[in-house]
């Protein structure tokens, strides 16, 4: 509890002396000195350390995502029967472009929906697996980790949008992945070898990375319960999914629910590897991307808004029915607050060791 | 026994091997077809023969502009950490040391907004932007890039702050200096390896960004080298200009891969105490 009972206690002296040197706020001096209760003088203190963040976040997130719900109300520009010119103004069609998804003109939309759920079902599963078989050998070698950092951290830190043309020369028509197969495979045309390319190529950046966490996680199991399990006479596979997984289990969690809402929003990847409106391989981001720059904002922030929606289902069913800690000891008062923050310090003291 | 033994010792460092495999061979293959000449573009073998620095020189030529785009990209990603380690590093202060209300939903709620599919920004914004006329400005990339960069910045330097000890400015308090004093003086000096990694993550996803890049500009000089690498043309119309494609690739990607490799140590540590915690 120290931490929580000497901050306040200080700042009470004292409150809003940042407010001095931080513009757009009255002077300090302006406030009633007397010593108020030690939280108001914190929470005075918090809120202007926060508040510039919130208000450029409001600004970013909150406000736009609040534009596309009301713009999505709106229909596309068309020609005014008075004047025979373009109307200046979109027209009010209220759900209608909501409803539009359940008839005809809805089959692109479904179409974009069943790719980034495709996408996000496979790559994820993918990624997973192969992360964690990572994060296992890496976790038994010691010699070469600076060797073995670095490289994981290379797929990392390629932009998407090249990834994107590097996985296109691979699979070009002539590229190598055809040579080391044997077989001439069209890749990039519009098909389901399509989809198989942008599956492997997202595979490739972010399985790395996974491993990654992972090793993070695996690092802080006390190595005494392996020695105890083996004594027991456990294999190693007992010991890989009696102890090993649900130990890593927060660790694997987050990732793969980081994974989910990142592949949900998959954009760079197909649109460059394969193209734009590429009907097998056109998530929901690209779909919106391409009906904003077509100037057809309504039905654009209608695929937002529902795209948003989706992504906010599956972060909340993973907080909800898994269990996933997003914030940690975010607000970690007390004694297992502290025992947790202890614990991510020393993980990430192994893990960079 | 001791063929299984060796094997044992071994298996580990073939799997090494493999990983480091995994992870390099494409890299590997992208700086090899940047330094073959353009006749022997579509040549398999694994090392460049006879070493070609052609696609640079064309990469760099003034006619494809990229010099400029390396430029845009520079500007908008530097601003963008600039602006997002600001505004975090006192966010994150307040998160990791001070209590008050509400402190967990905020918390929560700055998370989630780094997982807000950025096209559900982008579409609005777009909109806005075309009205008041700031496509192809830098602003109109920079403003909706710290959607995703705020909250990054935000939480590394929160789990950094709370691994320092409550007792550095409990020290400095005593020694008289004001929390805003102690903030300045002892804590940032010393937390500037963490602000640090948390400009090198930051930095990275901010170069890295594609679609609001896209988006915002239709005007060749304002792409950053992401986007503008994309949209190379060949010589002829229906000629994807590989080479020059991959050698500009590696020209994006080279500061990254300079950046991982002499921060490595530093950058995990960002990662894993952001994101596997």
């Amino acid at each position: 509890m120290a931490d929580t009972a000497i901050p306040p206690r200080t700042a009470a002296h004292r409150p809003g002396t940042t407010a001095t040197r931080r513009p757009g706020r009255p002077p300090a001096s302006s406030r009633p000195r007397r010593r108020s209760r030690a939280t108001a003088g914190t929470g005075r203190l918090a809120a202007l350390l926060v508040s510039p963040t919130l208000l450029v976040l409001t600004i970013v997130v909150i406000y736009p995502t609040l534009m596309a719900l009301d713009e999505s109300l709106y229909g596309v520009k068309g020609l005014d029967p008075k004047t025979g010119f373009i109307s200046a103004t979109e027209p009010f069609v209220g759900l209608k472009n909501y409803t539009d998804i359940f008839t005809q003109a809805g089959d692109r939309f479904w179409n974009a929906f069943w790719n980034t759920t495709f996408f996000t079902v496979v790559t994820v599963s993918l990624e997973t697996m192969i992360g964690v078989a990572m994060a296992l050998i890496m976790h038994r070698a010691f010699r070469g980790r600076g060797l073995v950092r670095a490289s994981i951290l290379v797929p990392w830190a390629i932009p998407t949008a090249i990834s994107g043309l590097l996985w296109k020369w691979i699979f070009n028509a002539d590229g190598i992945a055809n040579v080391l197969l044997g077989h001439q495979v069209l890749w990039t045309a519009d098909g389901f070898s399509a989809k198989v390319a942008v599956v492997i190529a997202d595979v490739w950046k972010t399985a790395p990375f996974v491993g990654l966490l992972v090793l993070a996680g695996l690092q802080v199991i006390p190595k005494e319960v392996y020695e105890a399990a083996r004594l027991d006479g456990a294999s190693a596979f007992q010991q890989f999914r009696r102890i090993t997984l649900p130990l890593v289990k927060p660790a694997l969690l987050v990732a793969v629910l980081f994974r989910c809402l990142d592949a949900l929003r998959m954009f760079d990847l197909p649109y460059i590897l394969i193209g734009a409106q590429k009907g097998s391989v056109e998530t929901l981001s690209m779909l919106a991307q391409n009906e904003a720059s077509n100037v057809r904002f309504g039905p654009a922030s209608a695929y937002a808004v529902l795209l948003f929606l989706y992504v906010f289902l599956i972060a909340l069913a993973f907080v909800r029915l898994l269990g996933a800690d997003l914030t940690g000891d975010a607000g970690g008062t007390g004694k297992s607050g502290r025992r947790r923050s202890r614990v991510a310090r020393r993980r990430v003291r192994e893990v960079t060791a | 026994m001791t063929l299984t033994a060796k094997w044992r010792q071994w298996l580990p460092y073939l799997g090494i091997a493999l990983v480091v495999a995994y992870c390099l061979a494409p890299f590997y293959w992208m700086l090899v077809s940047s330094l073959r000449g353009t006749d022997d573009i579509f040549s398999t073998s694994l090392f460049p023969s006879p070493l070609s620095f052609a696609n640079y020189r064309s990469v760099f030529s003034p006619a494809q502009g990229f010099t400029k785009a390396l430029l845009n990209s520079l500007i908008v990603a530097g601003v963008t950490t600039a602006l997002s380690l600001v505004l975090a590093t006192f966010t994150a202060y307040a998160m990791a040391r001070l209590e008050f209300r509400f402190k967990r939903l905020i918390l929560t709620l700055i998370i989630a907004t780094s997982m807000f599919p950025v096209v559900s920004i982008v579409v609005p914004l777009l909109k806005l932007f075309t009205d008041i006329g700031w496509i192809n400005t830098y602003q109109s990339m920079i403003v909706p890039s710290m959607s995703f960069t705020l909250p990054l910045a935000v939480w590394n330097l929160t789990t950094f702050f709370r691994q320092m000890p409550d007792e550095l400015e409990q020290a400095a308090m005593v020694d008289g200096c004001t929390r805003g004093q102690a903030f300045r003086k002892v804590i940032v000096p010393l937390a500037a390896p963490g602000i640090f990694t948390t400009a090198i993550i930051t930095f990275i996803a901010a170069w890295n960004e594609f679609l609001i890049a896209l988006s915002m500009t239709n005007k060749p000089g304002m792409q950053t080298a992401t986007v503008a690498i994309s949209k190379f043309s060949g010589a002829t119309t229906y000629q994807t200009p590989f080479g020059s494609q991959m050698a500009a690739g590696i020209v994006v990607t080279i500061p990254l891969v300079v950046m991982v490799l002499l921060f490595q140590r530093r950058i995990v540590a960002g990662l894993t105490a952001g994101a596997a915690k």
